[in-house]
């Protein structure tokens, strides 16, 4: 019986209801130090003086600066622009400028207070619109970071001709990615043995690479391990580079182990963020409803360093035009720098904020032509054979239509969208509840965008025992989202073994082979197809010499295995990245084959509205999508229903309050995520649709759901109000000026 | 502040007697001096519920819980929810049904679910809800943490 598609429980889950699971936190080694940073007080100007204060023993303390470093002072990543410790200049107002260690943690924190730190200001900016104004240049010559231009047919030439142009201006603010696990490290290091990190993470050789030019050591001596890690959500993408350097740095000079961990506030204040974005949209269109040009402006705010904004800034761009087909199409965009901490990876990459903007903008075309939003979208949806922004021609099978008529019967939509109506106009002149309903309809490519997956060349490698398991060794990390079990699913199918025979091997770099960052939507597709092809090379190869038949139990398996290590030592495959067929990215015009595949999705929301609170509230949401054949239907569905919870927060909770650049709630108490009781029933539907190079005919599923729900709230709120909102978060406060 | 005081209480079952500062957090030690690293830290404010422990019978978080003040007490941890090896109904239906995706509110919510069935069997939707409201997950968007729920009481 085949896997795939059975929903076997969580591979690990046994260890974490019993508490046996250990997060980094939980580990602890003899003689252990514990450290912390000390942060700029400012957001931005020159370091003039450091003084160590108080009634503290300071003798006792392990003090790093800069100075200490004994490799490159930079985060290695891509401009590599971003410095481990500041050492005379801090651009934003949580720089790390000076670690400390010590056994006892309550000295510490107490110590970490009095070391005073003296900066002459310089003016900052806080915000992408002053960036992009230059009202200050802060980072290069321009402020920006990166640009692209994606153009496709020519939209000057339509302007004038047009039957209707619609123009549209979209916000999303920050988000916190809000892991319940901090983040957090432990190291050991010294000349002799090299340095060794435990950590919570999504990418082990991201931190290695950073680690071995801030060390200036041998890739073998540096040695990254990931602990079990209590989420990640692209918060655990990037940063992990930065604690473990500090951690491993405190390590070096003391000649002690050092744990560093966040707390909640230090995390929230510190760490990466959604970027904020601004989006700008003029369309033509004709009487018909047909698109004629998209010209769109996006930007999102990188924060003060470079860290990942240009992939954000890509993903956001490719998706900015949606699952629609348009002759002409020219978008611009920018990632520009502010004075406030970095702006990093998280669920979505980039596409949930443009596609916010497109998806709300889609129903104010609609409204000028005349038509329903249904309608409209139905007029313009790309079918196979046709091309995106990018001239990437769809050569799956895609049927936008099918998937909008399901959603909006499974939603009850229609009969939901006449009832409201006659209850709202009903309820005029009275307080009550409104109600309206609303969706969005969209895409979400799997993988690195472009050519990013060639240039990765990742690695997979299968290893028998004698006792006739296998393990898988890769570097992709478990961080909830179910590898673990997705894993053993597709190498359990490839050897028609049982799940039970195949071991995940805890990424470790001294033992894995890099198979990539934990990013993407790329693990099921991209990583499990290596999976996939690795563990049928070691059948191939059980096969070719003879020592299993073509068709083979278990036994007979394990006799193979066992047979086969005797004679030759070891057994062990691995499995190279080989790009689909027909795959082409031009990385300078912006245009071919962004995305091996993409996955389709129709979200629809049912809100209300109290008129008395001004709360807004999500009543029911139904998630369809096409995510090729679904390896799990459990944990499937709960990346879905866990995504969904999240953009529900990312559009009417989270909130993040800036002051001079830093993050002022930085509270669970007053930064509000969803709780049990707020949110709606999620109903999770998938059609079905193998592709053809993944694995078991499974595409990318993970950041999908963080897409489509911003924007089918605010159109059902515009639904339910009859006014037009653009911008998220969008809390209550908002709502009662907009509305009275 | 800086008092070393003993004191006595039971943690799942067995008697203990520590020297501890009166003002240290129970969650602190039990973390660290008695190695129970199933209770989980995730804002230390007493807003996740990472930290649940059930004491005297009720749900806390021991983020918030002062060691003078578990004098006499008795405290189950996870690691004390079920006998041995054993799983509780509520650890088995999270596994079962996909309660947990990283795992790290994990602990709480199970204390907290066992906790809700030992004072309600039979909850509605609404009562599970209301029940788990001090727990909050970021994985799940709380689905299949309500049908682990329902799905251990009706076994
Ligand atoms: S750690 Fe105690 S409630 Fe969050
Ligand atoms: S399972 Fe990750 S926070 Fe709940």
């Amino acid at each position: 019986m085949s896997p795939i598609g059975k929903a076997f429980p969580r591979k690990e889950g046994r260890k974490k209801v019993t508490g046996k699971a250990l997060y980094v936190d939980d580990l602890s080694f003899p003689g252990m130090l514990h450290g912390v940073t000390v942060r700029s007080p400012s957001p931005r100007g020159r370091i003039t003086k450091i003084s160590f204060e108080g009634d503290i023993p300071w003798d006792e303390f392990t003090v790093v600066t800069a100075k200490d470093i004994p490799g490159a002072n930079y985060v290695a990543l891509i401009l590599n622009d971003q410095p481990y410790l500041a050492a005379d200049f801090v651009n934003h107002p949580e720089e790390p400028i000076l670690l400390l260690a010590h056994r006892d943690k309550y000295l510490l924190e107490e110590a970490r207070r009095n070391v005073r730190i003296e900066i002459e200001e310089q003016p900052a900016i806080f915000n992408l619109e002053d960036s992009l104004a230059r009202k200050e240049i802060i980072w290069g010559e321009d402020n920006v970071f990166k640009k692209y231009l994606v153009d496709k047919g020519n939209v000057d030439e339509v302007w004038a001709n047009a039957d209707f142009i619609v123009e549209g201006e979209y916000e999303t603010g920050a988000q916190e990615q809000l892991y319940i696990e901090n983040n957090g490290a432990i190291a050991i290091a010294n000349a002799d043995k090299g340095v060794t990190v435990w950590g919570s993470m999504q990418c082990p050789y991201y931190v290695h690479k950073a680690l071995v030019k801030l060390f200036d050591l041998p890739e073998e001596k540096i040695r990254i391990i990931q602990t079990e890690t209590g989420g990640g959500f692209g918060g655990k993408e990037e940063y992990p580079s930065l604690i473990a350097g500090h951690a491993a740095l405190l390590a070096w000079k003391s000649g002690k182990p050092v744990k560093m961990i966040y707390d909640r506030a230090e995390d929230m204040v510190a760490t990466t963020k959604r970027h904020p974005s601004r989006t700008r949209h003029k369309t033509a269109v004709t009487k018909d409803g047909k698109l004629l040009a998209v010209e769109i402006d996006f930007v999102i705010d990188g924060g003060a360093y470079c860290t990942l904004s240009p992939v954000v800034l890509s993903r956001g761009t490719i998706h900015s035009a949606g699952p629609y087909v348009c002759p002409n199409v020219r978008i611009h965009s920018r990632a520009v720098a502010t004075n406030v901490p970095p702006h990093g990876a998280f669920r979505g990459f980039g596409a949930p904020q443009s596609i916010f903007a497109l998806e709300r903008h889609m129903d104010k075309v609609a409204r000028t032509v005349g038509l329903t939003p249904e309608e409209f979208r139905r007029r313009n949806f790309i079918h196979e054979g046709e091309t995106t922004a990018t001239s990437q021609v769809i050569r799956e099978r895609v049927d936008m239509d099918q998937l909008l008529t399901r959603a909006l019967q499974l939603s009850n939509y229609h009969e939901k969208r006449e009832r409201f109506a006659r209850e709202n106009a009903e309820s005029n002149g009275r307080f009550r509840k409104k109600r309206g309903v609303g969706f969005a309809t969209f895409m979400h490519g799997a993988g690195f965008t472009g050519s990013g997956e060639v240039y990765l060349q990742s690695v997979v490698s299968a290893e028998a025992t004698v006792e006739g398991v296998v393990r898988i060794l890769a570097a992709s990390t478990e961080i909830g989202q179910g590898t673990n079990t997705i894993f053993s699913q597709i190498a359990s199918e490839a050897l028609g073994l049982d799940v039970d025979l195949i071991e995940i091997v805890q990424p470790d770099t001294a033992h894995v082979p890099n198979s990539g960052p934990t990013v993407a939507s790329r693990t099921s597709m991209v990583v499990g197809k290596l999976v996939e092809s690795a563990v049928t090379g070691l059948k191939q190869t059980l096969i070719g010499s003879s020592l299993l038949p073509h068709e083979y139990g278990q036994s007979e398996f394990k006799r193979a295995c066992a047979e086969y290590i005797a004679r030759f030592g070891s057994l062990k495959t691995s499995s190279t990245y080989q790009p689909p067929p027909n795959v082409h990215w031009d990385d300078e015009k912006y245009q071919g084959d962004a995305y091996g595949a993409y996955a389709w999705a129709v979200y629809v929301a049912e809100v209300s509205f109290d008129e008395l609170t001004y709360a807004a509230h999500v009543e029911d949401f139904v998630a369809l999508q096409e995510v090729g054949r679904v390896l799990n239907p459990v944990l499937a569905a709960g990346q879905i229903e866990g995504g969904v919870a999240q953009a529900i927060g990312f559009t009417l909770f989270e909130n993040v309050v800036w002051k001079d650049g830093r993050m002022a709630n930085n509270q669970m108490t007053n930064y509000i995520i969803p709780t049990p009781v707020d949110i709606p029933p999620i109903r999770v539907y998938f059609e079905e649709n193998p592709y053809a190079y993944g694995p078991g005919g499974a595409k990318g599923i993970g950041e999908l759901p963080m897409d489509g729900a911003a924007p089918a709230i605010l159109n059902a709120l515009e639904n339910a109000t009859g006014v037009s909102f653009n911008e998220i978060p969008l809390l209550p406060e908002t709502l009662m000026v907009k509305l009275l | 502040m800086n008092n070393r005081h003993t004191v006595e209480f039971k943690v799942n079952g067995e008697a203990r007697s520590l020297e501890v500062f009166s003002m240290a957090r129970l969650l602190d030690v039990l973390r660290e001096q008695l190695q129970l690293t199933g209770t989980k830290e995730g804002c230390g404010e007493g807003e996740c519920g990472a930290c649940t422990v059930i004491i005297d019978g009720q749900i806390v978080n021991s983020c918030l819980v002062p060691m003078a003040q578990v004098n006499g007490c008795e405290i189950t941890t996870i690691e004390g929810v079920a006998g041995g090896d054993q799983l509780h109904a509520v650890q088995q239906a999270f596994i079962d049904h996909g309660g947990a995706q990283c795992g790290i509110c994990t602990p709480g919510m199970v204390l907290a679910a066992v906790d809700l069935l030992n004072r309600n069997p039979e909850p509605t939707e609404h009562d599970i809800r209301n029940g788990l409201a001090g727990n909050l997950c970021r994985c799940t968007g709380y689905m299949k943490i309500f049908e682990s729920v329902v799905r251990a009481y009706k076994k």
